[in-house]
This record gives structure tokens, sequence and C-alpha cells, in this order.
């Protein structure tokens, strides 16, 4: 099964079909894009993923080339695209307005691109079909786009920048307009479809669960830095920073210095009148070292009584239970007056959960639940 | 249906009077038998058969006819082209003089700009007749159109012209194929407003035409001088008829339009 898995970015010896070299994208003063170095692999499923103003955008419309670099190298294949404008790249775009033509038919929206590249009539048609039927829009194809309703424009929009057949397909947030159920459904169509062309899909998003959803890869970004680039489970459960902790899912962040007490063993300090914590870590720190210990709310346990063997364990009462019909978190507030979140699947019953507000309890989790960083 | 009060069918009733009263005086009047203007003596289309016997009116209507065509064609290629470049090239050195310069013939006194244009032609040495007013209402008109036009494209979702782009268009084809369909309407409505600037303009056109050149307006004008015909009752009558029939066809077609439009939208989302 290893051998088959696609992960071309652990391979040394792959060439990246997109590769930023020291980009540096300055708009007057602001500097909205600062340094990035990325690569992205052929048929990745790539996703950059960010809060508003982040440069995500800035990122995909440089490679689209709507926006100049000011400075440093974007290669495609190998070769830089600096001064191609945007009609001469193999580059296609699917916008957050979809910016379906409204004059046009849906079949003419699709043909669109191919009629500029002067292809013979038949090929034109044949492709054209192709693409219909792919996104399922046979019945819709002598509509306009204001006769159909969102999520077939969504789909023509996906069609149209596909059917020139791209070497890299950009996406803008491309189920921002839809409602959530469809969006769910849509976000695995997108995978579909990527599957079955083998295009490289790079996707601008700044819903998380998106993200992580579609993409082989995620990249974190934050005032025009790269924060980590890693696959969705990795920067999840191991982020690099306190950002990307805080940014990705739910987590509880203690603040304290670290003692090392063993090979990769550290004691955290972190409350004076509360025990330390234990933690496992690679991360080289020094005895004293200020850091941040990052656990997210589900691996932490609740329970009535105190386990017999937790490593971590501390004791304080709920204040709070956010009920999500599947999911409880708890908050628990300990005595010193810090909140811990804690999640428990609800497998019962509501009537017969085990706890309620100001009821006393341990919360418990293991060396290696959570992740140290250094801040 | 809502009923109005006393006061508001008065001032209705006093607003339309006010507008119209003196319209149908002259409609009724262009049907009257007597050559006096005052004086009814019965029903009578005769008039309307002296009208189209009637050279002089026909040439200067004619001439009109042909000056509103050309100077709103060109006013519309140039307000366009201006509207575009204003709207669309973003911060460029001098952009706000640009548009206040453009934008001044709309407040500047037509007197002023007549005059001003009658002096460019006697300084280039260009004699005056049809082409000199062309150039004038030209000159007059696309300020109009490209505050038309403009307001369109501040609206105009950019990124379609991105997509034109990106689906591999150059800027001209982009623009030709996209962006000039979508903004049509307001086009042609900058051409109407054009053409009927120039329809009805008197004062340009006095300064800067020539004898062989006379409008419909200057004709009038001058036959209006030597008393009040029945004829120009007609004329006027006719000119009437004419707008009023374009208008109500222009804004049936644009309402079916949206009616359609939307009930088409409606249909496609409840069809999800």
């Amino acid at each position: 099964m290893a051998a088959t898995e696609f992960a071309p970015w652990e391979d040394p010896q792959a060439k990246p079909l997109i590769c930023f070299r020291n980009v540096t994208k300055r708009f007057g003063e602001f500097t909205a894009i600062d340094n990035v170095s990325l690569d992205i692999y052929a048929q990745e499923f790539f996703a950059l993923l960010g809060p508003s103003g982040c440069g995500k955008t800035t990122m995909m419309r440089m490679l689209a080339g709507f926006e100049n670099v000011t400075e440093g190298i974007i290669e495609l294949d190998g070769a830089d695209v600096g001064d191609v404008p945007p009609n001469k790249r193999a580059v296609n775009m699917m916008f957050q307005s979809y910016a379906l033509f409204p004059h046009l038919t849906v079949w003419e929206n699709i043909a669109f691109g191919l009629r500029r590249a002067k292809i013979p009539a038949d090929d034109l048609t044949n492709r054209v079909e192709e693409m219909l039927k792919l996104t399922r829009l046979e019945r819709f194809a002598s509509r306009k786009p204001h006769q159909i309703s969102g999520g077939q424009r969504q789909r023509v929009a996906l069609a149209r920048s596909l059917a020139k057949a791209p070497k890299l397909l950009l996406l803008d947030e491309p189920l921002g307009a839809l409602d959530k159920k469809l969006r769910q459904e849509t976000q695995f169509e997108l995978m579909d479809i990527q599957e079955k062309t083998g295009t490289t899909f790079v996707i601008v998003t700044h819903d998380q669960e998106e993200a992580m959803t579609v993409a082989s890869r995620v990249a974190v970004m934050d005032e025009g830095n790269l924060m980590q680039v890693a696959t969705p489970d990795r920067i999840y459960e191991t982020p690099n920073s306190v950002y990307v902790a805080d940014f990705i899912g739910d987590v509880n962040l203690f603040k304290g210095t670290a003692k090392p007490v063993g090979e990769d063993q550290y004691q955290i300090n972190w409350v004076e009148s509360l025990p330390p914590l234990n933690a496992t870590s690679s991360l080289p720190l020094n005895d004293g070292q200020s850091c941040h210990l990052a656990i997210r709310p589900e691996k932490v346990a609740i329970n009535a009584e105190k386990p017999d063997d937790a490593v971590n364990a501390v004791q304080g009462k709920v204040v709070d239970i956010a009920y999500l019909g599947n999911l409880s978190t708890y908050y628990v507030e300990l005595p010193d007056g810090t909140v811990i979140k804690a999640q428990t699947a609800n497998t019962r019953r509501i009537s017969r959960r085990s706890f309620t507000w100001e009821d006393p309890v341990w919360l418990s989790w293991t060396a290696t639940a959570g992740v140290l960083l250094d801040s | 249906m809502m009923r109005l009060s006393w006061f508001n069918v008065v001032s209705l009733t006093f607003g339309f009077v006010f507008l119209y009263l003196p319209m149908i005086i002259l409609v009724i009047y262009s049907f009257n038998k007597s050559k006096l203007v005052t004086v009814w003596a019965g029903f009578s289309t005769k008039w309307y058969g002296e009208l189209l016997q009637n050279e002089a009116f026909l040439n200067a209507a004619w001439v009109t006819l042909k000056v509103a065509v050309i100077s709103s064609t060109f006013a519309t290629i140039l307000g366009t082209m201006a509207a575009y470049v204003l709207v669309r090239s973003g911060r460029f050195f001098g952009r706000t003089l640009f548009s206040g310069m453009i934008y001044a013939p709309l407040v500047m006194p037509e007197v002023i700009t007549g005059l001003s244009l009658l002096l460019l032609f006697i300084g280039i040495g260009m004699d005056r007749g049809v082409m000199t007013v062309v150039l004038a209402h030209t000159t007059f008109s696309m300020c109009y159109v490209s505050v038309v036009v403009s307001s369109r494209l501040f609206t105009f979702d950019q990124s379609l012209e991105e997509a034109a782009l990106d689906l591999g268009c150059s800027p001209a084809q982009a623009f030709r194929l996209v962006t000039l369909p979508i903004i049509a309407p307001a086009v042609i409505s900058g051409w109407l407003l054009a053409f009927t600037l120039s329809l009805d303009d008197l004062v340009i056109a006095t300064f800067t035409t020539g004898p062989s050149a006379t409008t419909l307006p200057i004709k009038i004008y001058s036959a209006v001088r030597l008393g009040v015909s029945p004829e120009i009752n007609a004329l006027s009558t006719l000119m009437i008829a004419v707008v009023t029939v374009g208008v109500i066809l222009a804004s049936l077609a644009s309402k079916r339009n949206v009616a359609k439009m939307r009930q088409e939208e409606i249909a496609a989302v409840r069809a999800e």
C-alpha cells in the first residue's frame, strides 16, 4: 500500500509542476506576499488556506497571470512565467463569482475557450459534450446562466475551466456560494473530477473543513507568509506553530516552561498551584525555555473519578456544555480559572448524560496527546 | 389599490397640466382649419399635407436626421472608449483631471461651447456646414454617452473580463466578445441620448452651421420669428408622436425583458 501512496513531495527526485522561488508581491507600501517559496507537484490537489487578507488569493492571481510578481520567480513546468499574459498560460481558473458569460448559453460558455484555441469543429463539439457529461449538465446545454440554479452554475464554471484541459486548474473559493449540504456533496464531486481528469488543482479557501476534505496537501497562510505546508492529518496532528494549531480546529493551549526529564520527555510547569504536565516531543527544548502545549479537545478524557494510570490529570468543574448533536464540548474550569475544553462523542441519549453544569470532574490525557510548540 | 387623498389628486393634476397643457394645445391647433393660429375654425389635416409639400422643411429634417445619426454614432464610439479607459485603467497620472474634463461639457453653458467651436472652425479655416455641426454635436454629446456607459461599467463584474482572458482571449477580443455584448443596453441608450440631444439642439447648431446646412430646430426657430404657422404645429405634432412612440416601445421592450428574466430565474431555483 505504501508504494502506491501519492506523495511526490517526499520524493527528492520529483520535479514540481509549479515552483515559487522567493516570491514577493507588494501593492504600493503593502506587502501581500513576503518572500514565499513553494513547490506544487503534478496531479496534486493543493489547498491555500488562511483568513481573508492573508495573501492566498494573490498567490492564485499570480499563478493565473492577473498580478505581476514584484520579486522572485514563478515557474510552471520548468519555465519562468513572469512575462506570460493570462491568455497564453496553460492555466485556467474557476472564479469565485463563477464569471459565467450571461449572454451565452451553457454550451457556448463551455465552448468559449476552445473556440479561441481554434480547434476543429468536430473536436470542439465532442469536447463540449464530454464536459457536459462529466459535470452532468447535458439537459441544461441550451439554457442561459440565469436560467439554472446556483449548483448548476458552479458546475458550468468548472466545466468551462476544464474544457481546455489545462495543466493547472485554479479554484477561487469554488464552493463559497453554495449552502452547506450542497457544498459537502460538491467537495466529493470535485475530488472525483480531479482524479478522473488527472489535472493539478490549486484551491483557495478560508474554510478549513473544505481544505482538509479535498486536499492532498494544505498550505496555511498568514499575512503573506506560509506558516506550514503539509498533509491535512499532519497539519491537524502536528502543527508547527501556535498560529496553525489555533487556526485549524479547536485547541487547548497551555503556556509554560519546559524541563527535560528524559529522552524526548518534558515536564511543563504552567501554573504554580497545579502539578506540571508531562509531554513527549522531539523538539529540542532547553531547561526553562518557554513553550506552548497544544491539546485537541477530543484527546482530553473526562471522568468523575481520577483515573489511576493518568500521566496528566487535573480537577475542575463543568461551567458550560456545547451540545452539537453528535458531540458535546465540556468547558471545565480549573481552580486557577483556566478553562479547558474536552470533547466526547454522544454515544448515549442526552437524558443519560454523565455530567452536567457545576459537576466536579477529572480531565486527563496521555503524554503523547499534545504537541509542544516553542514560542 | 391605494386610494389617493384629495391633496395628492390635486398636486398630480396640477403637475401634469403644467407639463402637458402646452403640448396638448399645440397638437389640437395642428388640426385647425384656419390659418390663424389662435382662432379655431374646425377640424382639418390639410396642414400635414402642406408640410409634406414644403421642400425647405423636408430638407431641414433630412439634414437634422443625418447630423443626428452620424454625430451620435461617433459620440457613442468615443464616449464608450473614454468611459472604458477611465473606469478600467485604474489610477494613472492625471486620471482625476481627465474624468473632470470629460464631464465638464455637461455643465458648460451651450453658448460657450458653441462659441468656442465656432472660433476653432474659423481659426483652422474649416467651411461651416453639415461636417462642422456633426463635429460640434459629437463633442458635446459624447460626455453624456460616457456618463451612461461608465455608470454601467462600474457595476460590471470585472472577473468576466478576466475569465475571457483566462480562456485565451486577447484584451481586444475580451472587449468585443464579452464586455461589449453585456454593456450593449447602456451603449444603445447612450446612442439614443446623443441622438435626441443632437436632434433638438438649437444653440450649438446655430453657432457652427453654415448656409448649406439648416437643421430643423433652426428652421422652426427662424420660421416662428415670422409668425407661428399651423404647419409648424403639424411638424411639432409629428415630432412629439415619433418621440412618444419611441419611448413607449423602448420601455415596453425593456420591461418585458426584465419580467421574462425574473420568471426564468424563479423557475431555475424551483427546479433545483
